[in-house]
């Protein structure tokens, strides 16, 4: 049975070298300064005892003061989860760190992530539109996008 | 003297005899070797997340199934799953039972296309795929039997299933399991040996282990490469803890075990079925939900070992009746993440295997 | 973090471009086409007579429709279970799905259309010699189905194609769809090739 770790028990880990980096640990899920997003996921995939080594999957939800993007991982070895988070507070031109040098898998995820929501993702290698024509008016999956128009 | 070369690019455009849907690449040659590749998404992109915004939970269920629609069974359970884990409904043991059994039978027919499919691409043109397809219409029919449709079939709901079994759906099937190990092993048998199949996916488009685990493949692709991972097994869901199968698991990583695998999940699929059979319940088949459905605030992710990989929900609840966020963790999008690598420096006829061999759905890749 | 990139074309350009012939595309089929059947509804007179020619010529073309493979979504497996050995269209002679549209009669259009696949769609029904046929096959074919008002979705075929017959269902069974070609060969059969000059 995949154990999910309480964000707790990985925040006590954490606090240790990234002390002023949580900003807050919920139940199950553990939110992050979107600047220091690359430091954390690089020490949850080569801590050994965490080896947070599997993406699972990316997303993007638009609360409308802010974005969250919500991170999936998994332990392949250890046989337990954890979900991340991270707000981005600005709506004209959103940018947070890129985790493709981690994790080859968030190629795709976040190219379908700038093209839907409009979030960039900096130091990607490849950040352009993947389902939607170049051209396009806007980002669908906003809020304030209305659709059948 | 060394030949002089320029390379050249070739479009295998959206509608292909061979792509599996609108699927297009646009491909970098130098003679027939392949030097680079650039896959074009958004052929099929209808908007589904969006839709399933405007609409209420229990509307959604249909979309589920326009998702991956070969194997439409099984997508309406995480999206299920999903949301009684949000609404804290309880599901009967019979109707565990009904979606164990439909799901497993799904995955035989997916992986009898999967099979037929690879076997087109490689040149027997039609024929073991018209061979599959007869096993194919007798597994539909029993699926019409039960809830009316033969493609897309909302048959999951909160709380249950639709409908129970009518009384002829136990003897048919269990008719159809006595004879389906002797067709499998038939075209095994036909395929497995043979020497035009061994010479062209045995060694090719080989994914390495570490690349799989990197790039989040997941399914048949995932244990090809040697990663012992299945989610029935990981995080078993439903009541797959109560049935005993194994998990085939390749080694080498190419398109020859990536067939082999699907050949052996379909002989396992065929043993939890007959265990299901066995152990089902007698019993009521859905437990009632309020008609019009407000989960309380929050969050939600489910995921099944769908035929294709990992197939997840993500559902976010603001209280009312439509959803706030419903994102598909989509496997065959994120299993492609590493086709550039699988068939750069193969040649063109191989790059057409090697796709295939993956076994994507484009209503998935698109959404 | 840089991936090398060994493409001899540009891809932002070819990109760009091909989103120009979409929005241009979309601003042009506002309107729906209209289908093309007004001629089945003339006066008595002149659509009862045909020339002995006219018969040979109709009953050739409707006895073997070679349909041009085209199929985006779900129905495609219907359109292919139909070709399959259990409900079998090769007795109607249209076992062969043309892979080149030149040498195809008939498109049935299997799946929702996009406005990013909606110039290639429209590119082929082109490229297909006369005389052709259009099958709307489905509710996503009939007006974008379930996914209608959706923001990339076409609203039906007949905005970018002329349509003959439309099959309803979702998907239709494969029973419905071999109906829908009784029709088309139906209306073939009324066709006329020569007009008569009126003395």
């Amino acid at each position: 049975m995949t154990l999910a770790l309480t964000a707790s028990e990985i925040a006590t880990r954490l606090k240790e070298g990234f002390a002023d980096i949580i900003v807050e640990a919920g139940p199950d899920s553990l939110l992050v300064k979107s600047e220091s997003l690359l430091d954390i996921a690089s020490f949850l995939k080569t801590e050994p005892g965490l080896d947070f080594n599997y993406l699972v999957h990316i997303t993007a939800v638009d609360y409308s003061d802010y974005f969250e993007l919500v991170y999936h991982l998994v332990s392949l070895k250890h046989n337990h989860n954890l979900m991340i988070k991270a707000r981005c507070y600005d709506r004209e031109a959103p940018t947070v760190p890129s985790l493709v040098s981690l994790w080859r898998g968030a190629e795709l995820q976040e190219r379908e992530i700038f093209d839907l929501m409009g979030i960039r993702f900096y130091g990607h290698p490849n950040m352009k539109r993947i389902f939607l024509w170049e051209g396009f008016p806007g980002h669908p999956l906003r809020r304030d996008f209305a659709n059948g128009a | 003297m060394a030949l002089k070369t320029e390379p050249f690019a070739i479009n295998l455009g959206p509608l292909h005899p061979s792509t599996h849907g609108v699927f297009r690449m646009r491909a970098t040659m130098d003679g027939e070797v392949i030097v680079d590749l650039e896959p074009v998404f958004g052929y099929l992109h209808r908007g589904i997340e969006k839709l399933a915004e405007g609409r209420t939970y229990k509307q959604n269920i249909p979309f589920t199934d326009r998702l991956d629609y070969i194997s439409s069974m099984s997508n309406g359970l995480p999206y299920v799953m999903a949301v009684e884990k949000l609404a804290g409904i309880a599901v009967p043991e019979r109707a565990e039972y009904l979606r164990v059994i439909m799901a497993e039978l799904q995955r035989i027919v997916n992986h009898l296309i999967a099979v037929g499919t690879l076997a087109n691409d490689l040149g027997a043109f039609q024929t073991p795929f018209l061979y599959m397809f007869r096993e194919r219409e007798r597994i539909i029919d029993l699926f019409e039997m039960v809830c009316g449709q033969r493609l897309l079939y909302n048959y999951m709901r909160f709380g249950g299933v639709s409908h129970d079994i009518p009384d002829e759906f136990l003897p048919a099937l269990k008719k159809l399991l006595n004879r389906l190990p002797g067709f499998i092993a038939e075209y095994d048998q036909l395929l497995a040996e043979n020497e035009i199949l061994l010479a062209r996916t045995k060694g090719i488009g080989i994914l390495p282990k570490k690349l799989a685990i990197n790039s989040s493949a997941s399914g048949p692709v995932l244990r090809a490469s040697g990663v012992k991972w299945d989610i029935r097994k990981a995080d078993p869901y439903s009541v797959y803890d109560r049935f005993e199968f194994d998990i085939p698991t390749g080694s080498a990583g190419d398109c020859y075990d990536r067939y082999r695998i699907k050949i052996a999940e379909m002989l396992q699929s065929i043993r939890i079925i007959e265990q299901a059979i066995e152990q089902l319940p007698p019993g009521k088949v859905w437990n009632k939900v309020p008609l019009r459905l407000r989960p309380p605030v929050g969050e939600a992710f489910a995921h099944i070992e769908a035929p294709k990989g990992e197939l997840g929900f993500y559902v976010v609840s603001d209280g009312s009746e439509k959803p706030y966020r419903f994102h598909v963790r989509a496997s065959t999008l994120i299993n492609l993440t590493a086709l550039r690598d699988m068939i750069v420096g193969w040649k063109l006829a191989d790059a057409i295997v090697i796709f295939g061999s993956i076994d994507i759905c484009l209503g998935e890749v698109d959404r | 973090m840089e991936i090398e990139k060994r493409y001899i074309y540009s891809d932002a350009e070819l990109d760009s471009h091909e989103g120009r012939l979409i929005e241009e595309l979309k601003k042009n089929s506002r309107q729906i086409i209209p289908d093309p059947d007004e001629w089945l509804s003339e006066e008595l007179q002149q659509n009862v007579l045909l020339t002995t020619v006219d018969a040979v010529l109709n009953w050739a073309r409707r006895s073997a429709l070679w349909p041009v493979i085209s199929f985006p979504a779900c129905c495609a497996f219907e359109l292919i279970s139909t070709a399959a050995s259990r409900f079998d269209i090769s007795r109607f002679g249209m076992e062969i799905l043309r892979a080149s549209p030149r040498q195809a009669d008939l498109m049935i259009t299997a799946g929702t259309l996009t406005w990013k696949m909606a110039p290639q769609i429209k590119r082929l029904y082109d490229q297909m010699a006369e005389p052709k046929w259009v099958i709307a096959m489905g509710a996503c074919g009939i007006s974008g189905g379930v996914f209608k008002g959706s923001y990339s979705v076409v609203p039906g075929y007949n905005r970018i194609v002329p349509v003959d017959v439309y099959v309803p269902g979702c998907p239709p069974r494969p029973e419905a769809l071999l109906y829908g070609i009784q029709m088309l060969r139906q209306k073939i059969k009324k066709r006329k090739s020569f007009v008569e000059e009126k003395k």
